[in-house]
C-alpha cells in the first residue's frame, strides 16, 4: 500500500534533525526508527505507561500519543539530551543513580524527562507535589520509594548548584 | 500496537478544517489533543479514513472569562485552563481538572476534546452538564451552539455531526454566595473514576441552601443531573439535609456494574461522594459569603 508520506522538520536535543513519515507515525517511533535517538522507550503505547515521555517545547508528552507531523516544527527534547554538553549527567540523573532509582532501568527515560521538567516549574517540591509529579509513570521494579527520594535529591543538587553559580558570578563581579 | 494508515490533513486556517471535514464527511476525524484519539488508533478500535489535525488552526487556543462565565477554546489544553486566571473565575474547572489523568497527559489533552470525547466516566462532561453550559459548533456555512443537556447523547457520543468542529465550550458563572466542589472515588490515581459527583450550591442573604445540584459520573450513558434543591433546602446549609439529598440521587442514578465495582457498590459510592461534594460545596459558597 502506498501511503503519502510527510517531511517533517523536528529540532531534537538542539539539532535540526529531518524525516519523511506518514501521517500516522508516532513521534516515539520517528524518535526511535527514524532518527535513531533509542533512548525514549516505548512500553504500552496507549498512554499509561509513561516510558515514552519526552519534553514538546519543554512540556512533557506522551511522544506515543502524539503524530509526528503534529510535532513538525517543535523542539524536542529526549532522554539523551538532558545530560549537560560535556557529558556530565544532569541533577536529576545523578539523583536518580545516587539513590538507585532504577534497576532494569525501562522506565527511567520517561521518568528523567517527567521529573526534570517538573523541578523546573517547582524547584522545592513537597512529598505530596513529588507523588503526584511521577504518578504517571509506571515502575515494575523499584516500588518507587527510591524514585521520591531521587526527586527530592535532584531538586536539593539543582539547588545547591544554583547557589554555587551565584557565589561565582559574585565573586567574579567583585 | 501502530495506528492504520489515514489520509493526514493539517490545516492552518478554520475555513480550511472546515472544508476538509465537510469532504470527509462521516470518514472524517478531528485530531486536537490525541489523549484519547491516538490510544483508539492505536488499538484499533478506530479507523478514520481522514485526520484532520487542527494544531496549526490559529485561535482556537482562547480561553476567555466574562461576567456570565467562561469560554474556552478547542486546543485549549487542559494544563493551561488549570493554570488559567481567567479561568480561576470558575473554581469547579481547576477543583475538576486536576482529577483528569495525570500532569503529562493534560499537558496535550484538551477540555474540548473531552467533551466531545463524552466519556461518560470523564470529569469535564460532568462539569459542562452541571453548569448547563454549551458547544459552539461549526461546520461549512454555519455556526450552532448545544446545550449541554442535547449534547451529550450517550456513552462516547454526541450531538456533533459529520463535518462539525467543536470550537469552543462555554462554562457559565454561578450566582453570587455560590461554591462547587468535585469528588470522585478511582482505583489509582489518575485512572478513571469508580464514581465521581461534582456538586453546586447556592446560598441566600440568611445562608439557606436556595439551589443545589449534583452531576454523576460513570453511574449512566452520560452525566446525571440531579437537583437535589428540594431535599437540601431550604434549611440553613450548616443543618441541611445532605443524607437527603443523597437518597435523592441513589434513587435517580442507572449504574451499571462491571469488573471494577458492582452496580450497588457504585450506587452506594456515588451517595457518600454526593454528601461530600454537597457539603464541600456549601462550606465554599459560605466561605466567598465572609
Amino acid at each position: 500500500m502506498n501511503e503519502t508520506r510527510h517531511r517533517v522538520t523536528l529540532k531534537v536535543n538542539g539539532v535540526v534533525r529531518e524525516a519523511t513519515v506518514p501521517g500516522r507515525r508516532l513521534l516515539s517511533d520517528c524518535l526511535r526508527h527514524d532518527l535513531g535517538l533509542t533512548g525514549t522507550h516505548v512500553g504500552c503505547e496507549h498512554g499509561v505507561c509513561g516510558a515514552c515521555t519526552v519534553l514538546l517545547d519543554g512540556e512533557p508528552v506522551r511522544s506515543c500519543l502524539m503524530f509526528a507531523v503534529t510535532a513538525d516544527g517543535h523542539e524536542i527534547t529526549t532522554v539523551e539530551g538532558l545530560a549537560r554538553g560535556d557529558g556530565e549527567p544532569s541533577p536529576v540523573q545523578r539523583a536518580f543513580s545516587e539513590c538507585h532509582a532504577l534497576q532494569c532501568g525501562f522506565c527511567t527515560p520517561g521518568f528523567l524527562c517527567a521529573v526534570t521538567a517538573f523541578l523546573r516549574d517547582n524547584p522545592a517540591p513537597s512529598e505530596e507535589e513529588a507523588l503526584e509529579a511521577v504518578s504517571g509513570n509506571l515502575c515494575r521494579c523499584t516500588g518507587y520509594q527510591n524514585i521520591l527520594k531521587a526527586v527530592h535529591r535532584a531538586a536539593e543538587i539543582q539547588a545547591s548548584e544554583i547557589q554555587a553559580a551565584e557565589i561565582q558570578a559574585e565573586e567574579g563581579g567583585a | 500496537m501502530k495506528p492504520p494508515p489515514f489520509d493526514y490533513h493539517g490545516p492552518v486556517t478554520l475555513g480550511e478544517a472546515l472544508d476538509v471535514l465537510a469532504e470527509a464527511g462521516p470518514d472524517g476525524k478531528v485530531l486536537a489533543g490525541g489523549q484519547s484519539l491516538i490510544p483508539l488508533l492505536n488499538m484499533r478500535l478506530a479507523a478514520p479514513a481522514h485526520i484532520v489535525d487542527v494544531n496549526r488552526v490559529p485561535g482556537l487556543d482562547g480561553i476567555e472569562a466574562g461576567q456570565d462565565g467562561v469560554r474556552v477554546g478547542a486546543l485549549a489544553r487542559h494544563a493551561a485552563v488549570e493554570r488559567s486566571p481567567e479561568a480561576a473565575a470558575l473554581p469547579l474547572l481547576r477543583q475538576a481538572l486536576r482529577l483528569v489523568a495525570h500532569p503529562v497527559i493534560r499537558n496535550r489533552g484538551t477540555v474540548v476534546g473531552s467533551l466531545v470525547h463524552a466519556d461518560p466516566s470523564a470529569e469535564m462532561p460532568a462539569v459542562l452538564a452541571l453548569l448547563g453550559g454549551s458547544v459552539r459548533l461549526a461546520a461549512r456555512g454555519g455556526e450552532r451552539e448545544v446545550a449541554a443537556a442535547d449534547f451529550f447523547t450517550g456513552p462516547m457520543e454526541s450531538a456533533l455531526r459529520p463535518g462539525e468542529l467543536a470550537v469552543s465550550a462555554f462554562f457559565p458563572a454561578l450566582p453570587g454566595r455560590s461554591g462547587t466542589a468535585f469528588h470522585e472515588v478511582s482505583r489509582r490515581h489518575g485512572d478513571y473514576a469508580v464514581a465521581g459527583v461534582a456538586a453546586a450550591v447556592t446560598l441566600d442573604e440568611d445562608l439557606r441552601v436556595t439551589a443545589a445540584r449534583v452531576a454523576c459520573v460513570s453511574v449512566g450513558p452520560v452525566p446525571v443531573v440531579v437537583d437535589v434543591t428540594t431535599a437540601c433546602g431550604p434549611r440553613p446549609a450548616g443543618s441541611a439535609g445532605w443524607e437527603a439529598a443523597a437518597a435523592a440521587v441513589r434513587d435517580r442514578i442507572e449504574p451499571e456494574g462491571d469488573i471494577h465495582a458492582t452496580a450497588d457498590y457504585r450506587r452506594h459510592l456515588t451517595g457518600v461522594l454526593a454528601v461530600r461534594a454537597l457539603r464541600d460545596a456549601a462550606a465554599a459558597a459560605h466561605g466567598e459569603e465572609a
